[in-house]
């Protein structure tokens, strides 16, 4: 096989004031025509280090410090900035993350097409139009020749990323390095684009390197996979031999990490590679233990914990000043229990409501029409904010960003105890301060964590801050927006296993929301699919998978990556197994 | 890249300082350093005015007229006890400037305090309240936007004379300055944190703290206001700059701080009427202290500026 891209050796340093961070190192890789290489890891293992180093595109002071980059012979790293810069775009395709972004909102489509190829292209301009237009085609969007006139923002996200692959192809560059190209989109979505990407690689002989954290994404589209482990490339291989038997520790528990789709599993398999795991879990006894004292709200209710009745929720789309009266319905009708003690999963796609339902059970959003029951009472009724307290202290709420969800000016003894202070939960400063460091001891932080800031944490840890913030009021109801959405999968898998832990431990009540299908086969006990603010369908979380009765629920399982396929259909043995 | 930590913003003055990018800019800079410590000069000066200064331009028994303008002592017939000459009363200019910079100071800090006050409030309160709140206040900020700072002050200044009973002026002159500079500046700090409010607003700590069922005003106080602090320190120290200069020209047009305890602006307009009989002196120095003041203090505004942005550096 011929080697288009070769890239041997290839170290990428960023020095700082704090010691040189070497971000890549030793890097060898190639790219055959017409072959994706994936290259997976988790944040901050070099991926895009290398991407950037190859397009020249090194962030400053980051420098290639060994190594060399050849492209079809040629070597490229070395050459003058005049040089490189004939190559990138020409020779060197390129498709970021964010297509909100990485196109120009003031031209339209068919402007920076051209534009593009006439800089790189031998083409003149009416050639250059209707090469535009063709291309749009091929990237697959209706009306090639009325929507090659629209500014950006006049597509969906999906066919900016269309537009952004034509763009990349456009002066039809031998190799295109695609960043994290689907991350930011819908999964209906990122199926079309991977389906896309992998047929123009095939039909005009492009080597691709595909840059993602996804394995969904890797098994879906490469021929050969890289995993890279802090600045190294561990292991290389074809993809069903990485994907199915890898060799690498690394590469183990990265698999191992990651939820599947095909069957529920009681726990994570948790294979701790990087050694920076959490503190082991203190273990207690819930009837002596402070969590599970002192429950006041245990009077006796009939029927589910939380009924929703026929929610609506709509917002008012356009400024006071315009005059407008248009609104947007995000729920619409919706109807639901979750009953005492289960797992209740809601899934679907970025704007299908579910969030705007979490904000609604916790009294955030107040509904246009329909009532919301806990434990028997009607939340939506409740006029007095000191009334309405009451029931806020038995639903909690963990959130999607780690990053934004503990206030970075407040130590982590302040974060936790203040819903405990505020719904005086302790009789004195001297207990909140114990029950605070319990927590910490129980989400696997340790009790030392009370002294120290947020940004001492990494995510994962900080999502555990706001586990035990959450459980601060002893709920018993929990609603987890997105808890592991913004966490890398071996993180996800260990923060999943807390929840299910403290979940039966504290026989707590949950509302899982995802749009992460396999996390949600996981976690839940039934599952509702929400679409365009209405519940398509109510389900026991096995029947939903086993045998959906919805189209949408279908066609989202469908689109559901496949990274066991084959090991599937071996037959049982494994599964019966673990099973 | 390998470092997986975001670098966010830390917390804790101590820790802070130790490894913060802002101390090691700081060290690297020379012309901050040297701003630095000229501003440091001139506000232990002004504080401890009445132990350094050699005399007090504010006892008449220490003021002789027959020492009236004196050229500083270079100068041919200039004295050694007066060492940057005397103004037409006999005060020691070298005296004088360091009690007028005391006075232009403490006219800076506290329109800048009553400044900020108002606006952080305004900020805040529109920011977070939102809807016709938010509107009715932005609006005002325009209106105030569109007039220059100088000339609401002047309209503040002239209105609180004319309601004040006479005889009062001199003695209230201090307070009435420093409500109109404070009255005229607050509109930049409002629009700032407005801003840093409508982002924080969103991020999901302060929908934890909803969620806990924190009154509004305990969200804005305990968990907002912390993380709209950066800028608005910036600004203070950019608009302490603008204050003083403000305070000098009042005083400069007449409107200001009287001329029994003259402060810069003060002494330049009592200057000016020797500018051209030559006796330069009585307004140069107070000119050249006024600029070097300034000049410092916006230096490391700017620098302050620049160095929390992480957008600049």
């Amino acid at each position: 096989m011929t080697r288009l891209l070769d890239i041997s050796g290839l170290s990428v340093e960023f020095p700082s004031r704090r010691g040189t961070v070497t971000a890549a190192r030793d890097i060898t890789l190639s790219v055959a025509p017409g072959e994706i290489l994936g290259v997976v890891g988790e944040s901050g293992a070099g991926k895009s280090t290398i991407g950037a180093a190859v397009m020249g595109l090194l962030e400053p002071p980051g420098r290639v410090s060994g190594g060399e980059v050849h492209l079809d012979g040629q070597r490229i790293d070395t050459l003058p900035e005049g040089d490189k810069r004939r190559i990138r775009g020409r020779r060197i395709g390129m498709i970021f993350q964010d297509p909100l972004t990485s196109l120009n909102p003031l031209e339209t489509i068919e402007d920076q097409l051209v534009t593009t190829m006439l800089t790189h292209l031998d083409l003149s301009e009416a050639e250059a139009r209707a090469r535009a237009v063709e291309l749009i085609d091929q990237v697959g969007i209706p009306e090639p020749a009325k929507r090659v006139k629209n500014y950006p923002h006049q597509f969906s996200g999906g066919m900016r990323q269309r537009a952004v692959i034509a763009l990349a192809l456009c002066a039809e560059p031998e190799v295109v390095i695609a960043d994290e190209p689907t991350t930011a989109l819908d999964v209906s979505i990122q199926a079309q684009i991977l389906e896309l990407m992998r047929r123009l690689v095939r039909d005009r002989d492009v080597g691709m390197i595909l840059i993602t954290h996804d394995m969904g994404v890797i098994a879906e589209t490469a021929d050969r996979v890289a995993v890279m482990y802090r600045g190294s490339v561990v292991e290389e291989g074809p993809t069903d031999k990485i994907l199915l038997n890898p060799d690498h520790a690394y590469t183990q528990s990265l698999i191992a990490a990651v939820p599947r789709p095909d069957r529920r599993m009681d726990r994570f398999p948790l294979v701790d590679y990087s050694g920076e795991g959490a503190a082991p879990r203190a273990a207690f006894d819930v009837k002596t233990h402070w969590l599970g004292q002192a429950r006041d709200f245990a009077a006796a209710h009939e029927g589910p914990l939380v009924a929703v009745e026929n929610l609506t929720m709509a917002f008012h789309v356009g400024g006071m000043l315009s005059g407008r009266h248009e609104t947007f319905t995000a729920v619409d009708d919706l109807s639901l229990d979750i009953r005492d003690g289960e797992v209740f999963g809601l899934v679907g796609e970025s704007g299908s409501g579910k969030s705007t339902v979490a904000r609604l059970l916790t009294g955030i959003y107040r509904p246009v029409s329909g009532r919301v029951v806990f434990a028997g009472v009607d939340l939506t009724a409740i006029g007095s904010r000191r009334e309405m307290n009451r029931y806020r202290r038995q639903m909690q709420m963990i959130f999607q960003d780690p990053y934004s969800s503990v206030n970075p000016r407040m130590r982590v003894s302040d974060i936790v105890a203040e819903p405990i202070r505020f719904h005086r939960l302790a009789s004195s400063n001297a207990e909140a301060r114990r029950i605070v460091e319990d927590l910490l001891e129980h989400v696997g932080l340790g009790a030392a964590a009370a002294k120290k800031y947020p940004h001492e944490f990494s995510g994962g840890q900080r999502q555990r801050i706001s586990i035990a913030r959450a459980l601060a009021t002893r709920p018993r109801f929990l609603i987890c927006d997105e808890p592991t959405s913004a966490l890398d999968v071996s993180i996800q898998a260990q923060i999943l296993n807390l929840l299910k832990d403290l979940q039966e431990e504290l026989g707590l009540t949950m509302l899982f929301i995802s749009h992460d299908l396999p996390v949600i086969r996981q976690m839940c006990d039934r599952v509702g699919v929400m679409k365009g603010g209405r519940l398509m369908e109510l389900a026991e979380t096995e029947t939903l998978f086993e045998a959906p009765q919805n189209d949408y629920t279908r066609h989202l399982l469908a689109l559901m990556p496949k990274i066991y396929a084959e090991e599937a259909g071996e037959g049982g043995g494994a599964a019966a197994l673990d099973a | 890249m390998t470092d997986t930590d975001r670098t966010e913003r830390p917390a804790g003055l101590l820790a802070r300082l130790d490894e913060s990018d802002l101390w090691w800019s700081f060290r690297h800079s020379p012309t901050v350093i040297v701003a630095a410590l000229t501003t440091l000069v001139m506000f232990a000066a002004a504080i401890f005015a009445p132990w350094i200064a050699p005399h007090d331009p504010f006892d008449l028994s220490q003021v002789n007229l027959l020492d009236a303008l004196l050229p500083p002592m270079w100068e041919e017939g200039g004295m050694a006890a007066f060492p940057l000459g005397t103004d037409d009363q006999g005060r020691d200019m070298l005296s004088t400037i360091i009690y007028g910079a005391r006075i232009s100071l403490f006219v800076g800090f506290a329109s800048v305090a009553l400044a900020m006050v108002i606006g952080v409030a305004v900020g805040l309160v529109s920011g977070y309240a939102g809807g016709w709140v938010d509107t009715v206040l932005m609006r005002i900020a325009d209106v105030q936007l569109s007039f220059p700072a100088i000339l609401i002050a002047l309209l503040i200044d002239g209105v609180a004379r004319g309601l004040l009973p006479r005889g009062s002026h001199d003695a209230l002159a201090f307070y009435v300055l420093v409500t109109a500079i404070g009255l005229s500046f607050w509109v930049q700090y409002a629009r700032t944190v407005r801003g840093s409010v409508l982002v924080e607003r969103r991020k999901e700590y302060v929908l934890a703290a909803q969620v806990t069922g924190l009154p509004s005003l305990t969200i804005l106080v305990r968990h907002i206001l912390p993380n709209v602090t950066g800028p608005v320190l910036v600004i203070a120290t950019i608009q302490l700059a603008l204050a003083i200069i403000t305070e000098a020209t009042l005083s400069f047009l007449g409107v200001g701080i009287p001329p029994t305890s003259p402060s810069l602006g003060t002494l330049i307009r009592i200057g000016n009427d020797f500018l051209f009989s030559g006796e330069w002196w009585i307004t140069i120095f107070p000119g050249a202290a006024l600029v070097i003041l300034v000049l410092a203090v916006n230096i490391l505004g700017d620098w302050l500026r620049d160095a929390l942005n992480p957008k600049l550096r």
